[in-house]
C-alpha cells in the first residue's frame, strides 16, 4: 500500500469517529486500551517465566519408563504430554507424581521420586506408556528392559553396607516408609509396604536383591529350567520357537547390577555392588538402599548407557 | 451462514452488527413500537415477583450440579478406581474411549508438531461431544475454574453494590489477541506454554491428585477478578473459550430470542458472562423476532433463569422440524 493511500484512509476514518465520541468516552476508550496491553503484556510474561526453569537447566529429573527425550533434553517430552496425569492414575506403586508450578512449563508433567518411591515394574506391561493418550511416553518399547530412564551410580561406597561387609536385618528405611515393592514370592499382583517386608542378610545385597532386572533374569532362568525339564520329559514338543518368540531378546535381559570383589586400599578384599550395561534407571535400587540420610547408590539421569 | 460469521466476529472482538431498520421485518417493527408507553413500571416488577415466586435459578442448579458431578467422577473414577473418566480435564478416558480437551490438544500439536493417532481420536470424539452439546457449553457446565470463578463474581458483584470497588474493563479483542499469541509462543517455543497458567488444567489437576503451589496462581486470579475485574480471565484471556466458541458456531444448542414480551430492562445483560451477545435484547436491536444468540454464548442459561418474561430459552435447532 502507498502512504498517500494509508493517508486518505486515515484521514477518513477516524475523523467519522472522533467527532461521534466524546472526549470522557475517548479518555476511558484509551484507558481500556492501556489495561489492555498491560494485561496482554503481564499475563504472556508470567506465562514466559515458565520457561526459566527449562532454560536454566533445572526441569530435567527422573521421568516415567518411555519419557520421549534425551537425557537432558526433554523438550519433546514436555511438547507432547498433555498434563492429565492417566500415567499416574495406572501406576500400581503409585511411583508417578505430576510436577507443580515450580517447574514452569513442566507443570503436570509426570516424574518419579525415586528415593520416595522407585518403579519396580510390578505392572510387567508398562501401563504408563499404555495410558499415554500422545506417546509423550513413546509406544516404542515392549518390556521393562528397553526402557532407559537413567543409570544409576555408586555415589558413595564408603557408606555401603556391603563394601564395610556388613549385613542389614530389620525394616529397610524404617517402620514409617511409605515406599512399595512387589515380592514375587508374596503376591505377583499386589505389591506390600517395604516396611512389612523386613529382611535378615549376613551381607547387605538389597540393591542387587531387588533389582527389577536381576529379579527378571531369575526368572527366565527358572523358565528356561523348567522348559528344559519339561522337553526332557517329552511333555513339551515343538514349542520351543514359540517360547523363544514370545519373549523375545527381553528374556533374560542384560544383567544390570551385581556384586563385585573389590580390593580395597587397606588390602582387604570386599564386595561392592557394580553397575553394569543392563541399568535402566528404575530407580529401586536408591529406594532400597538403607544407609539413612543418602542412600549410597543413586540413579543419574544425564548417563544413559547406549547398548543397544 | 450469517450466524457463523456474526459469531467468528464477535468472537474476534468486534461490537454485534446492529440491524438495518428497513430489513427489519414490520411485525418486529411493530412490537417495537407498540411497546413505546406501554412497558410500565408496575408491569415489569409484576412480572418480576411472578416470575421469582416459581422455579427461580433453575438452569444454574442443573448446571451447577452437571459442573461438580463431573469433577467428582473425574476425582472417584481415581481415587476408587472405578475406571469410569480417568484422566484430568486436558485429557481422559471415558469407559475407555479416549477424550482430548481440543485446546489443550491443539497447543500440544503446535508444541510437539507430530499427531499422535490417539489424540486424533480423543480430540475427534471431544469435537462432536460438544458440536452436539453448545461449544462454550463446556465453560459453563464443566470447567472447574468456571465455578471458583462464578463464586468470585458474586463476591465483586456485591462489592460493586456497597460502591467499596469498581469494575474494571478490558477491551474484548485482548482475548483474540492472547489467542494468537499463546498458539505461536506454543509453536515457536516448542512448549505448551499456555497450560502453565491455564486455571481450568490447574484446578482439575489439584481436584483429582491433590493441591499444590499452583492453586496459589489461581487464588491471585479470583483476587484479580474479584477486586479489579468481573470474570477477566474467562472474558478476556482464555483461549479455550475462543476454541470452544469455534466449535459452537456450529452446534444445534442454542439460547433463542423472542422480542415479543421482552422489556428490555437489561436483567440478562447484568447476568451474563459475555453479555455483548445479549446486545440484541436492547430496544431495536433484534434483526429478527426470533433471533439465536451467536456463539461466544456458553449455554449457562442464567438469562433463561432471569428473564422474567421467558423471552430467552434455550433450543435445539431442527428439532422443531422433527416435532
Amino acid at each position: 500500500m502507498s502512504d498517500s493511500n494509508k493517508t486518505v484512509t486515515k484521514k477518513n476514518e477516524p475523523a467519522k469517529k472522533k467527532t461521534v465520541l466524546s472526549l470522557k468516552k475517548r479518555q476511558s476508550q484509551r484507558r481500556e486500551f492501556l489495561r489492555s496491553s498491560l494485561l496482554t503484556v503481564g499475563f504472556v510474561s508470567l506465562s514466559l517465566a515458565g520457561l526459566l526453569p527449562v532454560v536454566q537447566g533445572r526441569s530435567a529429573r527422573l521421568r516415567p519408563p518411555g519419557a520421549l527425550k534425551t537425557p537432558l533434553d526433554e523438550q519433546k517430552f514436555f511438547a507432547a504430554c498433555i498434563k492429565c496425569g492417566q500415567c499416574v492414575q495406572v501406576c500400581p506403586v503409585n511411583a508417578i507424581k505430576l510436577a507443580d508450578l515450580d517447574e514452569g512449563v513442566g507443570i503436570g508433567v509426570p516424574y518419579i521420586d525415586a528415593r520416595e518411591q522407585a518403579c519396580d515394574f510390578s505392572c510387567d506391561g508398562l501401563q504408563c506408556v499404555l495410558a499415554c493418550p500422545t506417546g509423550a511416553l513413546t509406544h516404542d518399547l515392549d518390556y521393562p528392559a528397553d526402557t532407559r530412564m537413567g543409570f544409576a551410580r555408586m555415589d558413595n561406597p564408603k557408606t555401603c553396607l556391603a563394601a564395610r561387609g556388613q549385613g542389614f536385618k530389620g525394616q529397610v528405611r524404617g517402620p514409617d516408609f511409605k515406599g512399595l515393592l512387589r515380592y514375587d514370592e508374596i503376591d505377583r499382583w499386589a505389591p506390600i509396604p517395604v516396611a512389612d517386608h523386613p529382611y535378615d542378610l549376613e551381607l547387605c545385597d538389597l540393591c542387587v536383591r531387588q533389582c527389577p532386572i536381576e529379579i527378571r533374569i531369575s526368572q527366565c532362568a527358572a523358565q528356561e529350567k523348567e522348559r528344559a525339564a519339561a522337553i526332557e520329559a517329552g511333555k513339551l514338543t515343538g514349542k520351543i520357537e514359540r517360547v523363544a518368540e514370545q519373549f523375545g531378546n527381553e528374556c533374560p535381559p542384560k544383567h544390570a547390577i551385581e556384586l563385585q570383589v573389590i580390593e580395597s586400599d587397606d588390602g582387604l578384599k570386599r564386595m561392592l555392588p557394580v553397575i553394569l550395561d543392563g541399568c535402566v534407571g528404575c530407580g529401586v535400587c536408591e529406594m532400597i538402599c538403607p544407609v539413612e540420610d543418602s542412600p549410597s547408590i543413586v540413579v543419574d539421569i544425564d548417563k544413559i548407557t547406549n547398548w543397544a | 451462514m450469517k450466524y457463523i460469521i456474526e459469531s467468528f466476529s464477535q468472537v474476534y472482538g468486534n461490537n454485534p452488527t446492529r440491524p438495518d431498520k428497513e430489513n427489519q421485518s414490520d411485525e418486529l417493527k411493530k412490537i417495537y413500537k407498540d411497546k413505546v408507553g406501554n412497558l410500565s413500571k408496575a408491569d415489569l416488577e409484576a412480572a418480576h415477583l411472578e416470575h421469582h415466586s416459581h422455579f427461580f435459578r433453575k438452569w444454574q442448579r442443573r448446571r451447577w450440579l452437571t459442573l461438580i458431578l463431573v469433577n467428582v467422577l473425574f476425582l472417584v473414577s481415581y481415587k476408587y478406581d472405578v475406571q469410569l473418566l480417568e484422566g484430568a480435564m486436558t485429557a481422559s478416558r471415558f469407559v475407555g474411549f479416549h477424550m482430548a480437551d481440543l485446546n489443550s490438544a491443539l497447543q500440544v500439536m503446535l508444541a510437539y508438531k507430530h499427531v499422535v493417532l490417539n489424540l486424533v481420536i480423543g480430540t475427534t470424539t471431544v469435537f462432536i461431544m460438544w458440536l452436539l452439546l453448545g461449544g462454550r457449553t463446556f465453560c459453563s457446565w464443566v470447567c472447574p475454574y468456571h465455578l471458583l470463578s462464578e463464586w468470585a463474581e458474586f463476591l465483586h458483584l456485591w462489592l460493586v453494590k456497597k460502591k467499596i470497588i469498581k469494575n474494571h474493563t478490558f477491551h474484548r479483542k485482548t482475548r483474540s489477541v492472547f489467542y494468537v499469541i499463546f498458539a505461536l509462543l506454543a509453536l515457536l517455543s516448542g512448549y505448551t506454554v499456555f497450560e502453565t497458567i491455564s486455571p481450568t488444567g490447574i484446578v482439575s489437576r489439584a481436584i483429582i491428585y491433590g493441591p499444590g503451589v499452583a492453586l496459589l496462581w489461581v487464588g491471585a486470579l479470583l483476587l484479580f477478578e474479584v477486586f479489579y475485574s468481573r470474570r477477566a480471565w474467562c472474558r478476556y484471556v482464555c483461549p479455550i473459550g475462543v476454541t470452544y466458541a469455534a466449535v459452537g458456531t456450529l452446534s444445534p444448542i442454542r439460547i433463542v430470542y423472542n422480542a415479543e414480551a421482552c422489556h428490555h430492562e437489561g436483567d440478562c445483560r447484568k447476568a451474563c458472562l459475555v453479555p455483548h451477545v445479549l446486545d440484541l435484547t436492547i430496544r431495536g436491536r433484534a434483526h429478527t423476532l426470533d433471533q439465536d444468540v451467536i456463539a461466544d454464548c456458553t449455554r449457562c442459561g442464567m438469562c433463561v433463569d432471569i428473564c422474567p418474561t421467558d423471552s430467552l430459552n434455550f433450543k435445539i435447532k431442527g428439532l422443531d422440524k422433527f416435532l
